[in-house]
Parts: C-alpha cells; sequence; structure tokens
C-alpha cells in the first residue's frame, strides 16, 4: 500500500514542477501562435545561475528565484521585442526555425560557460516520513513553490490589467488591437512571463534534481507532452496536463525503467495528437 | 511571372547543374580523398533537401522528421547488411522499409496541421532514438551498430559512396523535376496556399499530402542505409541526431523554398560554410549554425535563388547614375 502511495507522492512532486515547466511555454503558444524552442535552455539557464550563486556566494536558491526571475522577464523581453515579433505573423515555419536557431546559440554559449556537466545545489533540509511515505523537504519546497508561482500566474491574467490584456489578445488579436491594446508589447511581455516561469522553474529544479545542458531538449518535449494533454495557453490545462504526466512517469518509471517512462510519455502524445489533433482538451482554433 | 520564373527552371539551370553533376563525379580525378568526401557531403545533403522540399517546400507542412527516416534507414541497412545482405540489396531494403513506413505513418501524422505538426514530427525523432537506444537486442543499444568496412581500400570505398550519394541525389531531382510538372506538384502547391479551398476544389488533400510525406521519406532512407556502410558506424544519437533534422529544412529554406534548384543550392552553400568557416571554431559550432539561421529568416526569407539579382544590380547602376549627375552639376555650380 505505501509503495502506491509513495508512487502517488513522487508523481504530485513531479507534476506540480511539470506544471510549471509548461505553463509559460503553454502561455507563449497560445497567445503568440509561437513555439518556443528557447524554453528548455531557459530553464537550464535558470537553474546554472542558482546554482553558481550558491556555490560561489552561498546565495540561498530562494533569493536568486526572484533575481533570475527579473532577469530573464528583461531577456525573454527583449528577444520577444527585437527580434521574434517581426516575424511573429509568419509560417510555423519560420518562426519555429527562428527560436530553435536562438535555442542552439543560447544552448552552445551555456555549454561553454558553464560545461556540461550535471550540478545539483544539495540543501539538506531533511526530509518528513508520513506512515512510511518519505517526502524530502527540498522537494516539498520546490512543489509547493512551483505550485505557488503557477497560482500566482493565474490570478495575474484573470484579474491584472496587463493579464487581461494577454487574455483578450489570445481570444482575438484583431479586437484586441481595436480596443486600444498595442499588441506588440503585450507580446513581448507574455514572452517575457514565459521566460520568467521557465527560469524560476529552473531554479526549483536545481534543488531537486542534477542539472545540466544536455536535459534542454527533454524539458522542451516534456513541455510538448503538458500541453498536448492539456491543452493550450491556459493555466488550469497545464496544470492538470503537468500533474498528468507527473503520475504517469512516476508509474511507468517504477514498474518499466526512467528511460522507458520517457517514451512512454512521447508515445502518449503522438497518439493524442493523431487521435485529437486539436490536444485533449484544446480548443478548435489554435492549430 | 516572377514565380514562373522559379517555377519551370530556364535552360541555363539546367546546365548549370549538369555542369555541377559532371565536376561532382570528376572529383576523384580531380583532387584528394579530403574533397571526395566534401563532394559525397554535398550530394548527401543535397539529396535530403531535394527529399524535404517535397513536404516543406511544396505542401508547405514543416516537417521535421528528417533524420526520423535517416536513422530508419541506416538501422535497417547496417543490421540487413550485418545479416548477410549484400550491401547495394540492404541498401534498397531500407529504402522500401522507409517509404513504407511513412506511407503507414502519413496517413496518421498529417491529420495535423502546423505546430502541431512540426512537434509530431519531431517526436517522431526522438521516440524512433529511443527505440533504438532501448532495443538492445536488435540495435545494440547505446553502444551502437558496427557494420562491416567496405574492401578495396579507402580509395575504392571513397569512389563507392560518392556515386552512390550522387546517383541518389540525381534521383530525388528527377523526381522532384516529375512532381514540379505533375498534377501531384500542382496539388501540393494548393495545399501550401490553402488547404481548404484546395480541398473545396476537388484535390484529394490527405492523399496528395501523405504522397509529398512519402516522398520525402523515401531517399531519406537510402541516404540512411548508404551513411551507415559509409562510416560503418551508426549510434541511436548520431542517426537520429536533432541537428539533422533542422540542418536539412534550413539548407532548402537557404536555396529558396519549393524549387527544383533551391535546396541543392542551399546544401551546397551550406556544406561549403560549415567546411570552410564553422570547422575552424567547433566550440561555437552550433551558435553558428543558430547565427545563420537568425541572418536568414531576417535578410534572406525567400533563399538565394529569390534573389532578384537583376533589380538589385538595377539599383546599384541607377545609384551610379545618381552619383555621376549630382557630380556633374556641382561641376556646373
Amino acid at each position: 500500500m505505501s509503495l502506491y502511495a509513495q508512487i502517488v507522492v513522487n508523481g504530485l512532486m513531479l507534476g506540480a514542477l511539470y506544471a510549471c515547466i509548461a505553463v509559460g511555454f503553454s502561455l507563449v503558444w497560445g497567445v503568440l501562435n509561437v513555439i518556443n524552442m528557447l524554453h528548455g535552455s531557459f530553464i537550464v539557464l535558470g537553474g546554472y545561475l542558482a546554482y553558481f550563486a550558491w556555490l560561489h556566494w552561498q546565495v540561498s536558491p530562494f533569493v536568486m528565484l526572484l533575481a533570475v526571475s527579473v532577469g530573464l522577464f528583461l531577456l525573454g523581453f527583449l528577444l520577444q521585442y527585437g527580434l521574434v515579433n517581426r516575424v511573429v505573423s509568419q509560417p510555423v515555419l519560420t518562426t519555429l526555425t527562428l527560436t530553435f536557431g536562438l535555442d542552439m546559440i543560447l544552448y552552445n554559449l551555456m555549454n561553454v560557460w558553464f560545461d556540461a556537466t550535471p550540478r545539483r545545489i544539495s540543501l539538506d533540509l531533511g526530509r518528513l516520513d508520513l506512515n512510511g511515505v518519505i517526502v524530502p523537504n527540498d522537494r516539498l519546497l520546490a512543489m509547493l513553490l512551483a505550485l505557488a508561482m503557477t497560482g500566482v500566474l493565474y490570478l495575474v491574467l484573470r484579474s491584472s490589467r496587463i493579464g487581461r490584456a494577454i487574455v483578450a489578445v489570445r481570444m482575438d488579436r484583431d479586437a484586441a488591437t481595436l480596443m486600444g491594446i498595442r499588441v506588440g508589447r503585450v507580446y513581448a511581455i507574455t514572452f517575457g512571463i514565459g521566460a520568467l516561469m521557465a527560469g524560476a522553474c529552473g531554479v526549483l529544479m536545481s534543488v531537486v534534481f542534477p542539472i545540466t545542458t544536455n536535459i534542454t531538449g527533454l524539458l522542451l518535449g516534456k513541455a510538448f507532452v503538458i500541453c498536448v494533454i492539456g491543452g493550450l495557453g491556459t493555466v488550469p490545462g497545464a496544470l492538470v496536463g503537468g500533474l498528468a504526466l507527473g503520475l504517469i512517469e512516476s508509474v511507468a518509471g517504477n514498474f518499466l525503467g526512467a528511460q522507458s517512462a520517457i517514451l512512454v510519455g512521447s508515445l502518449l502524445m503522438l497518439v493524442l495528437l493523431m487521435t485529437r489533433p486539436t490536444g485533449l482538451i484544446g480548443k478548435r482554433g489554435y492549430q | 511571372m516572377n514565380a514562373n520564373r522559379f517555377r519551370f527552371p530556364a535552360r541555363g539551370a539546367h546546365l548549370l547543374f549538369a555542369g555541377g553533376v559532371l565536376l561532382l563525379a570528376a572529383m576523384p580525378f580531380l583532387a584528394d580523398n579530403y574533397f571526395v568526401r566534401l563532394a559525397t557531403f554535398v550530394c548527401m545533403y543535397g539529396a535530403l533537401a531535394l527529399s524535404w522540399n517535397f513536404i516543406g517546400g511544396y505542401a508547405g507542412y514543416p516537417s521535421f522528421s528528417t533524420a526520423a527516416f535517416v536513422g530508419l534507414g541506416s538501422y535497417v541497412g547496417g543490421l540487413l547488411q550485418n545479416a548477410g545482405v549484400p550491401m547495394v540489396l540492404a541498401w534498397l531494403g531500407a529504402t522500401v522499409f522507409v517509404s513504407l513506413f511513412a506511407a503507414l505513418l502519413g496517413g496518421a501524422i498529417l491529420r495535423m496541421k502546423g505546430h502541431y505538426f512540426a512537434i509530431g514530427s519531431i517526436t517522431l525523432v526522438e521516440v524512433l532514438r529511443m527505440v533504438a537506444s532501448l532495443w538492445v537486442d536488435v540495435t545494440g543499444g547505446g553502444d551502437g551498430l558496427n557494420i562491416r568496412i567496405l574492401d578495396g581500400g579507402p580509395d575504392f570505398a571513397g569512389r563507392v559512396f560518392l556515386y552512390a550519394m550522387l546517383a541518389v541525389m540525381l534521383c530525388a531531382w528527377a523526381t522532384t523535376l516529375a512532381v514540379e510538372r505533375s498534377r501531384l506538384g500542382f496539388g501540393l502547391r494548393c495545399i501550401s496556399q490553402n488547404e481548404e479551398a484546395a480541398d473545396m476544389v476537388g484535390i484529394d488533400t490527405n492523399r496528395y499530402k501523405t504522397a509529398a510525406y512519402t516522398l520525402s521519406a523515401v531517399y531519406c532512407g537510402t541516404v540512411g542505409a548508404i551513411y551507415a556502410s559509409w562510416v560503418s558506424y551508426i549510434a541511436p544519437t548520431d542517426a537520429f541526431g536533432i541537428l539533422l533534422t533542422l540542418k536539412v529544412p534550413v539548407m532548402a529554406m537557404l536555396g529558396g523554398l519549393g524549387t527544383v534548384y533551391g535546396p541543392l543550392v542551399g546544401a551546397t552553400a551550406f556544406v561549403l560554410m560549415e567546411e570552410t568557416i564553422w570547422a575552424r571554431f567547433l566550440d561555437y559550432h552550433q551558435a553558428i549554425l543558430g547565427v545563420v539561421i537568425v541572418l536568414l529568416i531576417f535578410f534572406l526569407p525567400g533563399g538565394l535563388l529569390k534573389i532578384d539579382y537583376r533589380r538589385g544590380l538595377a539599383r546599384i547602376r541607377s545609384a551610379a547614375w545618381a552619383r555621376a549627375g549630382r557630380a556633374t552639376a556641382t561641376e556646373v555650380r
């Protein structure tokens, strides 16, 4: 019994991080209709920044969470404002190739600066033992913070001025323009928020998993899978998708092995894509 | 008018192409093995870019599954060869297998559009790579697969693989010409412009798209199998390389999408750039490719072939005239 409980708890802790990974990616995809291939590298960049600040200056990763968020928001904002906005209305091939190209630059630079050694911040916060179900405290904290960030984003989108503008642009770009929303700026802010969530998630991940540049593609793949499961552009969708993937991987990883868990996720996505071309709970019109 | 000029290549373009093919074929007699290897790469990427052009250029579907077909072809070819099948037959077997695979898969994967299709096609690469590394009994897993080296010394082998790749490239080129002039090419161009409208006027879009997707796989399978025999060692990460799957569309875009010679021009230019510039900066190889992509998208969106050289010349000439005119004006004053 406690084995199953452990699997579920592990899955939920993983799933909260996955939701945090996917929520920014999903927002950018849904609002801008751009697939941000940089997302995986943003996550790793956030993780590395937190790691090196912790290693050299003993800065707590929870302080770095704030600094990395601000830094990556600016990076994302500038990238979108300066580059991606110029081609944002062009065919998928163009925007996808552009972000792919930008990702290669960032990935390469990170490899040269930081090299690809897996690194992890070990905080040693102890662990909780709930009737035989082990919960490491650092993981628990990362999970709660990931959920909190996702919740804050939800509130921002629901009730702030800029959040309503983002939602308006997602619903109907032309109507939003007519209402006086500066679409170019909303795009840049949305992309910035996507980068912010990725960076913050990287900081949280560096506390739980070893971070290396080699996993950028893997993380990006997970963001894809979650978007397909949960649908595009909504926070609840990403949350549901993230938790679902976390549980699936936890179960598959326990019974089939870690490599197979990833394969199961990808296969699930391919099948979903073929049977439900707009995503499981996705709306029409976002193809 | 402007588009037509590229759609039906002028005789001059064919002559240039014939000259290029002769040069590639004569490479073993003109230069050393380094250049033979370079020529083989030009043929290989030329064939891949031409293949991708069917789905990405003519039909306008952002496919990133090139590496899936190449990797599958190299594994099937390698496994057949290790099972004792003669080399050329193994190549043919890989071609047939990959074509069937693409035709069967196409019906399902082409129901997606836009981003979803792009992602589905990338995921295909990832899934096949994971299968190749997990299925240790057959593929050797992460350790890779060794394939017997061709007898007869490096000079002989170099020629064999150069002419094999050249033959594949010529086949891909001939297929492109045939498609260009057939109903299929017309239908694919309609789909690329507006799929619903194409469907309305009676184009069987699913069949056409599946045909384009299959065509984009056929020669990738052959190239993969030849590549496996050439390098005589394949492993999941390089057979199903994510870089390859991006490089090939970039080559086609560099030359010009949906044209007969664009992919060839792009592939040649790309391989030459890679050899002359990037080879000197090994640490920054990927970053430079990224910069090339960014520059390509902002400054050369139509590719090398779509540059209107005549207008450029005219502009330079008129600028020169204006300068001359201003010069005379000041003299008079």
